[in-house]
């Protein structure tokens, strides 16, 4: 489903990405670990299309898509959802309305009818159900004033309306405490599917012991310097990644 | 009469003073002699000091010369006819209406309802025939400043306007709304309308005061005076649509005794030039006062927001919060003063004006003033200015939203946080809706200009 060839990327003139490789397949969860700095961010914004990130090399292919030629929108319209680190507070804006306006910004972008204000109500109030979500959640502004858990979870809440193919899932754990992290590792789960595929950006191990991934991936200094399957965290918990560190050093 | 005589410096004021001498025996309550002396001191008053100009502080960057050169008529007499009222409710919140067009009563588009017991809302010359002692204690009596020469002009030259009076305890659960319908002939024409508010010891009622306009060059001259006895509630709710080429001035004054409180807000988005100015009068212990706002102006728009707050009175709170929206070569001017007296230990203040500009172009002008003679308040200003933020947009984006639309879901749910102030929740839909029309109506000019 995703192809990432040869990416490199800069940040400031500053290399981030040195050539980075990755397949993930129809329906596949994989999981990116690596230290702080490694470039774990940088490449869900890349993905993302955000501003100030410059790709140099490379390319991205989403079902055949050359990605990185799309604007941000674009990229959500073909499929693509990136749940952010820091979910950002946009006052004055109800999360009914932005879900709204962005489901239907989708939809036109597909050439899809757009849901009018039942149908919407409809289809928000089953996904809330089937996460466990109160709906007094929609009538307040995007993220303002939102525990950490609310705003991760609020991410999974757009994830379930927009239904996108493809979600990275950016240190959906950070900030989190571990009831939090339960909560919010349930509503990804029922969001898998054979559709559906995930790359799980993590510093820790114990977001995969909630969302339990098909292949494990060490990004470092730039580059995924392995890769293997869910044991690989495991290993990497008891280890550190001081092992990385330091093959880049030698 | 004959003493009157204008100022040098007060430019065309002679056009209105000899307006003033020749309609002065055709004004509603001519036969009332306390009346007719009021409105003598006041076109005394006007003829001395004439319109402002920008070399008076508190007119400084607002700009009247358009308003005092342009040969105002008196509005045409033929009555228009209007096919549909605007409206800030939908029907089901609907409640009395009184509705004037060009300043002009028009009882057969008005609606007083079925009031309740103690509750009287009227149009104002109708009120002076009926009820004139109901009247004399507070028409030009509430708080009336020296620094308020247009006022002085509406005080002279009124034709009619809105009564309400609530007596004690008398509480309405509609709003009431009174409409001011600019239209505008083919000569310029100016109207005065005017608005008393009383609300006796424990009345509780909501006012919308809404001005909208159907084109043409015209001067809407307003001027509101409220007063909330003890422990009466107050909603006054502005909304300012008037006509793209309309001049509009308000100048309300409010006096408020212990405990009563005034929830109010205004909505600006129309004229070509406006200015809403607040003075309220906080006079005794346990006042809440509320003013608020938004704007939102493009083209070569000017709206002005001016307040002079004044915590006369110990244990009294004021809370202004506005946000405005400036585009192409508009400009906006927020001036906020607070004079928080000797004898107004706890005082609690707050002022926020956020501005976005959409242009370079665009411009605003902020100046709070605190004077604080007291020793134990806590009193606090603020101002940004500013334009959109991109991590907001980014985050719209990554969820589909384009640019465009991201942008203007950002600047509604900026205006938004200042809309929420409204308690009635009726009319806090209402004013939504405003907002979202004059954002729908600027991004479908920008697609047609794209």
């Amino acid at each position: 489903m995703l192809e990432i060839r040869n990416l490199h990327a800069t940040v400031d003139d500053k290399p981030i990405l040195k050539g980075v490789d990755l397949v993930i397949g129809d329906g596949e969860v994989h999981a990116i670990m690596g230290p702080n700095g490694a470039g774990k961010s940088t490449l869900s914004y890349v993905l993302a299309g955000r501003e100030g990130y410059e790709v140099t090399e490379g390319e991205v292919l989403f079902r055949g898509q050359d990605v990185l030629a799309m604007e941000p929108e674009e990229r959500a319209a073909a499929g693509l959802f990136l749940a952010f680190q820091y979910p950002v507070e946009i006052p004055g804006v109800t999360n009914m309305t932005f879900l709204k306006t962005a489901l239907n910004s989708l939809r036109r972008g597909r050439g899809e009818p757009e849901l009018d204000a039942m149908q919407f109500l409809k289809l928000v109030k089953a996904k809330t159900k089937q996460l466990g979500m109160s709906d007094e959640m929609l009538k307040r502004f995007v993220n303002v004033g939102f525990s950490g858990g609310e705003k991760k979870r609020n991410e999974v809440l757009q994830m379930a309306v927009l239904d996108p193919a493809f979600c990275v899932l950016d240190e959906t754990d950070s900030g989190l405490d571990i009831d939090a992290l339960r909560i919010v590792a349930d509503g990804v789960n029922a969001l898998r599917g054979p559709g559906r595929s995930m790359l799980v950006i993590t510093h820790y191990q114990r977001l995969l012991d909630y969302i339990v991934p098909d292949r494990v991936h060490v990004l470092a200094q730039g580059r995924i310097v392995r890769s293997g399957d869910k044991e690989l965290a495991q290993e990497l918990e008891r280890k550190g990644y001081a092992e990385f560190a330091a093959d880049e050093a030698a | 009469m004959a003493s009157l005589e204008t100022s040098p410096a007060a430019g065309s004021a002679g056009h209105w003073v000899d307006r003033f001498r020749s309609e002065a025996a055709g004004l509603p309550g001519a036969r009332l002699p306390w009346l007719l002396e009021r409105r003598q001191a006041a076109i005394q008053r006007f003829a001395e000091q004439g319109f402002p100009t920008r070399k008076v502080e508190a007119w400084r960057y607002t700009d009247l010369r358009d308003v005092a050169r342009l040969p105002f008529a008196a509005p045409p007499a033929a009555a228009v006819g209007i096919d549909r009222l605007p409206s800030v409710l939908d029907d089901a919140s609907r409640g009395p209406r009184l509705v004037f067009v060009d300043g002009a009563f028009r009882a057969e588009l008005s609606s007083a309802g079925s009031l309740p017991e103690g509750v009287t809302v009227a149009s104002l010359a109708a009120a002076l025939e009926t009820m004139p002692d109901r009247l004399e204690p507070h028409l030009g009596r509430v708080r009336p400043s020296p620094d308020t020469p247009l006022a002085a002009l509406n005080a002279a030259l009124w034709t009619d306007g809105a009564f309400v009076h609530l007596a004690r305890g008398a509480a309405l659960d509609r709003p009431i709304e009174l409409l001011f319908l600019g239209v505008g002939g083919e000569a310029p024409a100016a109207h005065h309308p005017r608005i008393l508010i009383v609300a006796e010891a424990g009345a509780e009622a909501t006012v919308i005061e809404h001005h909208a306009g159907l084109g043409g060059v015209y001067f809407s001259n307003a001027a509101v005076e409220i007063v909330a006895e003890a422990g009466a509630r107050l909603h006054h709710y502005k909304l300012q649509a008037e006509g793209a080429e309309a001049f509009h001035v308000a100048t309300t004054t409010l006096a408020m005794d212990r405990d009563a409180a005034y929830d109010g807000f205004v909505l600006t988005q129309g004229a070509r030039l406006s200015r809403s100015e607040l003075r309220p009068w906080l006079g005794a212990p346990g006042i809440e006062c509320r003013l608020s706002g938004a704007y939102m102006v493009a083209g070569r728009q000017h709206a002005d927001h001016t307040s002079v707050i004044d915590h006369a009175a110990p244990h009294c709170t004021s809370r202004q919060v506005y946000h405005g929206v400036i585009d192409d070569q508009a400009r906006a001017v927020f001036q906020g003063r607070i004079n928080v007296h000797q004898d107004a230990q706890k005082t609690d203040g707050y002022q926020l004006n956020r501005a976005l500009l959409l242009s370079d172009q665009a411009e605003i002008d902020s100046k709070p003033e605190l004077e604080i003679f007291a020793d134990d308040v806590r009193c606090s200003h603020g101002a940004t200015v500013g334009d959109l933020d991109e991590e907001q947009i980014f985050y719209l984006r990554a969820r589909g939203i384009d640019r465009a639309a991201a942008r203007s879901l950002l600047i509604a749910g900026f205006l938004m946080q200042a809309v929420e102030e409204i308690r009635i929740e009726a009319v806090r839909d209402g004013f939504a809706e405003k907002v979202r029309g004059w954002l729908d109506a600027r991004a479908a000019g920008e697609r047609r200009n794209a």
